[in-house]
C-alpha cells in the first residue's frame, strides 16, 4: 500500500467514524473504537483534539487500547514537541518511527514470548 | 455525565433486562440499497429522518467493506478503494463497537444485508444473524405474495423476530 492509498484509507476512516456517530441509537457516542474483519481487527483511539490512531491486528488480540495510549505519547513527545515538525503534515521523524517499533516489539514478546 | 431527558434516566447503555428487548435496532437492505425492514425496539435519539438515515446506514457499510478489503492484510487480491465488491469476494467486517453501540453486521451470497445495533457489551452475534437470515428465508422469501425489492410487511416474521430477538444475550 503506497502513501496515497495511505492517505485514503486515513481520510475514509475519519468520515466512517464520523458518521458512526451520528447513527448511534444514544446520545453520547463517541465514535468507532473496535472493528472487527474476517483476517484483522481494527482498533482506534480518538484523543481529546480528534487525532484518530488505529492498529491493525490477529483478531481477538488483547490490550490494543494499553498499546494505543502509549502510541500517543510517544507522538507527543517525538512528533509535537519536535520545533521543525509542521501541524497536519506526514510525520517523518526518525526518533519517533525508532520508539514507535521498539514500543510494539516490546508489546508483542510481552503478549507472544518472542 | 449524560442527560437524556427522558423518563428513564440512565448514565450507562441499557443493560439487556430479562423482559425486554436485548437489541436496540435493526435494518435489512437489499443489494440495491432498498431498506427491506426497520425495526426499532429502543433508540432514545434519532439525529436524522428515516430516509437519511437508512441512506447513511447504507453508505456506512459500503464503505467499511471497501476499506476492510483494502486493508486486509492477507494480501489476496487487492482492488482500488471504492470499486463495489461482489457479496463474499474480499475480507468484510462482521461488527464494529463504539462506547454506546455495538453493530453486528451480515451479508448473504444473494446481497441482502441484516444489521443488527445493540448494547456495546453484546458478544458475537453472527450465529444469531444467520438464525435471522434464515427466519427471512422461511417467512419472507417463501411467501408467494412477498414482491423481492420492496419493503417487507408480513406479520409472522415479525412476530418470530421480536420472538428471538428477546432471547439474544
Amino acid at each position: 500500500m503506497d502513501t496515497n492509498d495511505s492517505l485514503r484509507v486515513a481520510s475514509l476512516w475519519h468520515s466512517m467514524h464520523a458518521i458512526s456517530q451520528q447513527l448511534s441509537p444514544t446520545v453520547g457516542c463517541s465514535g468507532i473504537e473496535l472493528l472487527e474483519a474476517d483476517t484483522f481487527d481494527l482498533h482506534c483511539f480518538q484523543s481529546l483534539t480528534g487525532t484518530k490512531f488505529f492498529v491493525v491486528s490477529e483478531p481477538g488480540t488483547q490490550h490494543m487500547e494499553a498499546l494505543l495510549k502509549v502510541i500517543y505519547e510517544l507522538y507527543t513527545d517525538y512528533v509535537l514537541k519536535n520545533p521543525f515538525y509542521e501541524m497536519e503534515m506526514p510525520i517523518r521523524c526518525e526518533l519517533f518511527d525508532l520508539n514507535l517499533s521498539q514500543a510494539v516489539q516490546k508489546d508483542r514478546v510481552a503478549l507472544l514470548g518472542r | 455525565m449524560q442527560f437524556f431527558g427522558g423518563s428513564d434516566v440512565s448514565p450507562s447503555p441499557p443493560a439487556p433486562t430479562a423482559g425486554g428487548h436485548n437489541a436496540n435496532v435493526m435494518y435489512m437492505f437489499n443489494r440495491n440499497g432498498v431498506c427491506l425492514f426497520y425495526r426499532e425496539w429502543n433508540r432514545p435519539l434519532r439525529t436524522l429522518n428515516p430516509q437519511q438515515d437508512h441512506k447513511l446506514m447504507f453508505g456506512l457499510l459500503f464503505s467499511l467493506k471497501s476499506l476492510t478489503a483494502k486493508m486486509d492484510p492477507t494480501g489476496a487480491d487487492k482492488r482500488n478503494l471504492g470499486v463495489p465488491q461482489l457479496p463474499g469476494q474480499g475480507c468484510s467486517f462482521h461488527s464494529f463497537r463504539t462506547n454506546t453501540y455495538k453493530l453486528s453486521f451480515m451479508e448473504s451470497p444473494s446481497g441482502i444485508k441484516i444489521i443488527l445495533v445493540t448494547h456495546p457489551r453484546t458478544g458475537d452475534l453472527r450465529e444469531a444473524l444467520k438464525y435471522i437470515y434464515s427466519l427471512y428465508v422461511e417467512y419472507v422469501a417463501k411467501n408467494p405474495l412477498y414482491d423481492p425489492g420492496t419493503p417487507i410487511r408480513c406479520d409472522l416474521f415479525n412476530t418470530n423476530l421480536d420472538l428471538y430477538v428477546r432471547s439474544i444475550s
